[in-house]
């Protein structure tokens, strides 16, 4: 279960900058191909002369639609935090210390001396973000050699395991909170049905924000379960070390996200799309583009995103009937069937009676990895599980994540590449954290005390 | 110390706040945005004069009370000058960012126009300012307790809600005129906010005798409210052709 946890975390960290790059490229590359979306003939530019109108409205494309975006960002992150805040405030469940640990963070905190606690939360943070970096490692290899069965079964695996045996346990909770009972019969039905839809909606199709629900679910499950499990130190240190990690993985040459980014960009596919949260389903109903006949190279259209159907599937190598064989043999007889670049900008030549699609900064969704959703509500929940100065840390806390969130996209407009959402928000979050929580309160609880206001 | 008090002492402080964001704001993306960075700044603003409060009182080591109460109200007057000071840097901030989206928009108009920044920013510095006041409070009167037991105030909770209240409407205003003399040049406008602030500040620290500072600090919250009304736009005339124009309308339907 704890494996399959971290490799949760790591491939949702993953998803992170592909998606952060993916939403890049959703945002720059509509804005160039948006002549051919609406069915009108691409008309002819000369690049030069296009380039700069091209960029500038490609930047004012993306800042006119980054507030939309970033609004579409927080609210299911919101909607995260406030699930999380709300179960840890109401089940006292996920603040009990039974002692029990996770089997990644061996030591313990309950020593004599500071110095001894000290040590041993270190080395737990440590043993855990290398566990971390090995499976990212194993995850970039079997993606690399294309072992695409083994990572789908162990994301469907670890999908199950939250769907039905966490929220087994978060539902048996709440209900011994608010002295419910119930019988186990009932209890298997609403269990089955909601992992059974889930497993669905998330690994193959379903209704958008019947997918969005779920993913929000498990990624507060999984908060949930860190904030649990993770003595108080430890939690604290694997944070900071998670963002130091992933501002590396992504942005250095030869770190493990880049490699999988890049290797996903080279064979045009999309990344596990079953562990991103996506705010729209982006669906064009005309042929697939290739990328710019400009070479403006600096970062193709990933195509696989905008043609998927209502959930992204998870099997990009599902020709759906269409082996090679057959087509040969159609090919032979019918002629070519295959759309090649020729004929499909004839056909975009020809006057199209299709309507232009309706909305086109809707189709534009924004994308983020769970991994960020799960260690922003871990944060947002621990301030609120452990912080003397309760709902002003924990508001604290809120705002100042949703402002580094902010501030990652302004900084994904402007530099228009992978970047990692982790860092900016965990650090304004951990900052705020500490300094309301040692600041702050003593100020406020002072001014309450007498009723002074400023 | 019931539910009724939870309710009730929760829509008197954000009820308007509430009703205003939904009405106002929530439909438009960058209003939003623009919202809780006035959040973020004035919660910045109350770090900042914690720490110096916090430094004070440590290096001060007051064992007394009366040295601690004056050390709490240099903490308030500073907090005070220090938010007015974040004000005007958010003014700059959101100035600069405004002029970053005329030029690069089609038109050369941006989607937001400084008055209408100037509220939104000043209502974010209010409903922070608000919930950092009130919420705690808020938690502590769902639970077990008797208010005033030791032979304080009973009226604790209400006149909580009805100082919070006040004082996100303030901040509303505040911003509404602070933007407005920062973007025609009038420093005596800018003062005068900083005065008034300080003054409601002061004003509170007659806290428990509630007759002195609540009466006044709505009486201040009314000018406030007549001085943003006039100074971003409104006329009387706006208002009385709002009323007949109502008239017209509902005798032509």
């Amino acid at each position: 279960a704890d494996s399959v946890e971290n490799a949760v975390n790591n491939v949702s960290n993953d998803g992170v900058e592909t998606n952060q790059h993916a939403e890049t490229g959703g945002a720059g590359g509509p804005g160039r191909n948006e002549v051919e979306l609406n069915g009108q003939p691409p008309t002819p530019r000369p690049p030069q002369v296009v380039n700069d109108s091209e960029e500038d409205e490609d930047e004012e494309l993306t800042l006119k639609y980054g507030a939309k975006h970033v609004i579409m960002l927080f609210i299911p992150v919101t909607l995260c935090m406030v699930v999380v805040v709300a179960t840890i405030k109401s089940v006292s469940f996920y603040t009990q210390k039974d002692g029990q640990q996770l089997i990644y963070t061996p030591f313990r905190e309950d020593t004599e001396t500071v110095g001894q606690r000290a040590l041993n939360s270190m080395l737990n943070a440590i043993i855990m973000i290398s566990v971390i970096v090995v499976m990212t490692l194993v995850l970039v290899v079997l993606y690399k050699y294309r072992c695409y069965k083994v990572i789908q079964g162990w994301l469907f695996f670890s999908n199950l395991l939250l769907l039905f045996f966490f929220s087994f346990i978060y539902l048996g909770e709440v209900f011994k909170t608010y002295n419910v009972a119930l019988d186990y019969f009932t209890l298997a039905l609403i269990i089955w049905n909601f992992g059974v839809v889930g497993m669905i909606c998330i690994h193959w199709k379903g209704p958008l924000r019947l997918q969005q629900a779920y993913l929000i679910m498990i990624s507060a499950l999984m908060a949930l379960v860190f904030i649990k499990y993770l003595p108080e130190w430890t939690a604290w240190l694997i944070l900071a070390a998670i963002s130091v990690y992933d501002l590396l993985a992504v942005l250095c040459p030869k770190g493990p996200l880049r490699i999988l980014v890049e290797t996903a960009q080279e064979r045009n596919e999309p990344i596990f799309p079953a562990l991103i949260y996506s705010s729209t389903m982006v669906w064009l109903f005309n042929m697939a583009d290739t990328t710019d006949s400009r070479n403006n190279s600096s970062h193709p259209v990933p195509q696989q995103e905008s043609q998927v159907g209502m959930a992204p599937t998870a099997q990009p190598e599902d020709d759906g009937g269409f082996t090679p064989s057959w087509v040969d043999q159609q090919q032979h007889q019918l002629g070519p069937i295959q759309s090649t670049e020729e004929s499909r900008q004839e056909i975009q030549q020809m006057p199209s009676t299709r309507p232009p699609p309706a909305d086109d900064d809707e189709e534009r969704g924004v994308k983020l990895g769970l991994g960020d959703f799960i260690f922003y509500s871990m944060l947002v929940g621990k301030a609120s599980a452990t912080a003397s100065g309760d709902w002003n840390t924990t508001l604290a806390c809120f705002v100042a994540i949703l402002i580094g969130l902010c501030l990652t996209l302004l900084l994904l407009a402007i530099f228009k590449k992978a970047l990692p959402a982790l860092p900016i928000s965990i650090t304004f979050g951990l900052v705020f954290y500490f300094a309301t929580d040692n600041l702050v309160r003593p100020f406020m609880d002072q001014l309450a005390v007498h009723q002074f206001y400023i | 110390m019931t539910v009724a008090v939870f309710f009730g002492c929760a829509f008197i402080a954000f009820g308007p706040a509430f009703a205003l964001f939904v009405f106002t704001i929530a439909k438009d993306p960058l209003r939003v945005l623009i919202l809780i960075t006035g959040a973020f700044f004035w919660l910045l603003s109350l770090l900042l004069s914690s720490l110096v409060w916090f430094i004070a009182v440590k290096a001060s080591n007051a064992d007394d009370w009366t040295l601690r109460r004056s050390l709490l109200i240099f903490g308030v007057f500073f907090s005070v000058l220090l938010q007015e000071l974040f004000r005007f840097g958010y003014y700059r901030l959101l100035r600069k960012a405004n002029e970053g989206l005329a030029a690069i928009s089609e038109d050369e108009s941006s989607a937001i126009s400084v008055r209408q920044m100037a509220y939104v920013a000043g209502l974010g510095f209010g409903i922070m300012s608000g919930a950092f006041s009130m919420i705690n409070i808020l938690s502590d009167s769902l639970g077990p307790g008797t208010v005033g037991i030791f032979g304080d105030s009973q009226y604790y909770f209400i006149t909580s809600a009805l100082m919070t209240l006040a004082l996100t409407l303030l901040h509303t205003f505040w911003g509404v005129v602070f933007f407005d003399g920062c973007e025609k040049s009038r420093w005596w406008v800018i003062a005068l906010v900083v005065c008034l602030h300080l003054l409601v500040a002061g004003l509170s620290l007659l806290n428990p005798f509630y007759d002195g500072s609540l009466p006044p600090v709505y009486i201040i919250t009314l000018l406030m409210g007549v001085w943003a009304f006039f100074s971003s736009g409104g006329s009387l005339h706006n208002l009385t052709a709002l009323c007949t124009r109502r008239k017209a309308e509902r005798e032509t339907s």
